[in-house]
């Protein structure tokens, strides 16, 4: 089992759901976060004093799937999320140990 | 994106607070509460002392079948008089309730939205709490130093406790309205005064002292300055003959130059935040500000048009040069802004339209709408001017830029009102023969500017130096600024045991 984790645009986030239902994967979990790679921030003005935002919004998918499902999931992330443009965001895998439904206490694949 | 379709957790350590149980200034805080308790029983005794007061009788009247004519023209007379009495008076509550929503919650959301999220409800509050001390204060000694008979520079103490203050009208204030409707019009100004000071040390001082603060502040500066401009035998009052007449419709010395002038001072005194100015601390919702600001505008006309003290023309006239003035200032504070960063921001022009609010004040009932948009397009660009560059030069931390904005354009709009001011607008200045004379500069009398000036640095310097005495006095009976700790977990929780939004509850 395979965690992968991919920081996206928030005005991607749409179309990376869409993307990712299409290719059958079922769950996933959203966040609202801020950061940045190499993206410049910009500056906002209040009063007459200027703020640097460093810290952009982005939103991070968090999707545990069977290794089979990996390839196919990524690559749907990245057609939907891509624009090109720096600030695109990043996609990072991680091994999963086990996985547990609470309902029903399946485990492994199955509960995925 | 649609929000509501998915789970948001905020990633990082959820937020427990826990409060600090066992440290000194904890205990400090609670007994602060007692003894305002105790205070309070006390202050109850007083007013109980003085219930044999004369109640409020309506004025009745019979008609018999046979009257003579004379009779009849006096009875007519009367019911004229109730009439325009009617008006005037509903006019004048009307604009009491206007101003009192200036402070809650116009100057409360206003300055609430510009401080960090951690202080929100303390800002807030500060102003509320004024609405509270102030009029206690105002009805047991306050109402009497400011408008009771006395000297130059303050009343007497008759009017304690409002005796005296009743249905009858005092024709030297306002001769068609209850005296009483006239004190409580003047409470709703005792009350926001003192709320303008607190943009100058938000986000750091303590609540125990603040409250101190302001008691002193009304009883020593804003009561003797009121008295001086507007009450019976005042120094600076244009309408009763006082030695140096200034002419201040609504305001612009008595309140914004007190207020803002203090608010410097508190700000030197103070110190700057922790942080201040290399981290930022960007206003936390301007969305309560605007809408804080659009309240002070529509409330600005109970302030400026209730100054009239009647229903009539004047009235008009000043609600109209308000408005004017207020239109200008948003205006030109955002072209400079525009010109200076490239985009007019939101919260640029609600701060210009304060700023003409202000400098329009003192003028209100004496210049004409043209004059008032003179006096707008100045204020909003010299307070811009005095927000954005020289409180960067010289670095004090007024963080709600209560001087920039009231001090400043306070003195700017008292000044030029000594310019703009036209009898034909108000024929406040009469010879002995009853003839009209000239107001202002424009018109032909350049001496009121120097009437005007000298207005002014009273103001100044009562407020400077009264501010400084009592700072000092309140600091080292109470102290002034919270502590370091209490400063950076917020004042919300340090000072009041809340938070200002609980949006991330479970459940």
């Amino acid at each position: 089992m395979t965690k992968v984790e991919a920081i996206i645009q928030v005005s991607k986030l749409d179309a990376v759901k869409e993307a990712l239902h299409e290719v059958g994967v079922e769950g996933m979990t959203v966040f609202e976060a801020r950061g940045h790679g190499r993206q410049k921030g910009h500056t906002e003005f209040y009063r007459g004093r200027e703020y640097t935002v460093d810290l952009i919004p982005k939103v991070k998918l968090e999707i545990v799937l069977a290794d089979d499902m990996v390839e196919k999931a990524v690559d749907a992330i990245v057609a939907a999320a891509r624009s090109g443009k720096i600030g695109d965001g990043k996609i990072f895998y991680t091994r999963i140990d086990e996985a547990i439904r609470i309902r029903n206490g399946e485990r492994g694949d199955g509960a995925l | 994106m649609k929000i509501n379709n998915f789970v948001f957790r905020k990633e990082g350590p959820t937020t427990t607070v826990v409060p600090h149980r066992f440290d000194g200034v904890r205990s400090e805080q609670l007994s602060m509460g007692k003894i305002l308790t105790v205070f309070l029983f006390l202050a109850m005794m007083c007013p109980s002392a003085s219930l044999g007061q004369t109640a409020n009788t309506p004025s009745s009247s019979a008609s018999p079948a046979s009257d003579t004519q004379s009779t009849r023209i006096t009875k007519l007379e009367q019911a004229a008089a109730d009439a325009k009495s009617s008006g005037d008076n509903a006019w004048m509550l009307t604009c009491s309730a206007l101003v009192l929503m200036m402070t809650g919650p116009g100057l409360a959301l206003f300055y609430g939205g510009l401080v960090r999220k951690k202080n929100v409800l303390s800002t807030m509050m500060q102003s509320f709490a004024m609405m509270a001390i102030v009029t206690l204060l105002w009805g047991l000694v306050a109402y009497s130093l400011a408008f009771g008979t006395g000297n130059s520079f303050i009343g007497g103490l008759h009017n304690m406790f409002l005796r005296g203050v009743g249905a009858q009208a005092d024709p030297d204030y306002a001769a068609t309205i209850p005296l009483q409707t006239f004190m409580i019009y003047q409470l709703m100004f005792a009350i926001i005064t003192p709320a303008l000071i607190t943009g100058a040390f938000a986000e750091r001082m303590k609540f125990s002292a603040m409250s101190l603060f302001m008691v002193l502040w009304s009883l020593l500066v804003y009561a003797p300055m009121a008295h001086m401009v507007w009450g019976k035998g005042g120094l600076l009052n244009a309408s009763l003959g006082g030695r140096f007449p200034t002419l201040d419709f609504a305001g612009g010395t008595v309140v914004h130059v007190t207020s803002g002038v203090s608010a410097l001072v508190c700000a030197l005194y103070l110190g700057h935040r922790i942080g201040y100015p290399k981290q930022p601390m960007p206003p936390h919702s301007v969305v309560l500000s605007f809408i804080g600001a659009c309240l002070l505008w529509v409330g600005w006309f109970g302030f400026n048009a209730g100054s009239a003290l009647s229903a009539g023309s004047l009235a008009t006239s000043a609600f109209v040069a308000t408005h004017f003035g207020a239109a200008a200032a948003t205006l030109s504070w955002s072209a400079a802004e525009w010109w200076r960063n490239g985009k007019p921001s939101a919260l640029g022009a609600i701060s210009g339209a304060v700023a003409g609010l202000v400098a329009i004040t003192p003028a209100a009932g004496f210049v004409s709408p043209m004059s008032a948009i003179i006096i707008g397009l100045a204020a909003g660009a010299f307070c811009y001017f005095m927000v954005a560059k020289v409180k960067m030069i010289f670095g004090y931390d007024d963080s709600l830029d209560a001087f920039g904005v009231h001090g400043a354009g306070g003195t700017l709009g008292a000044l030029l009102t000594g310019v703009f001011a036209s009898s034909a607008v108000n024929p406040i200045f009469k010879d002995a023969q009853g003839n009209t004379l000239a107001s202002g500069l424009l018109e032909g009398n350049a001496h009121q500017l120097l009437n005007q000036f000298i207005g002014v640095v009273i103001a100044w310097v009562l407020a400077a130096v009264g501010t400084l005495v009592i700072l000092k006095v309140v600091d080292l009976v109470i102290g002034l600024r919270v502590s370091e700790d209490h400063e950076i977990q917020g004042l919300d929780f340090s000072q009041h045991g809340e938070e200002g939004y609980n949006w991330e509850s479970p459940g």
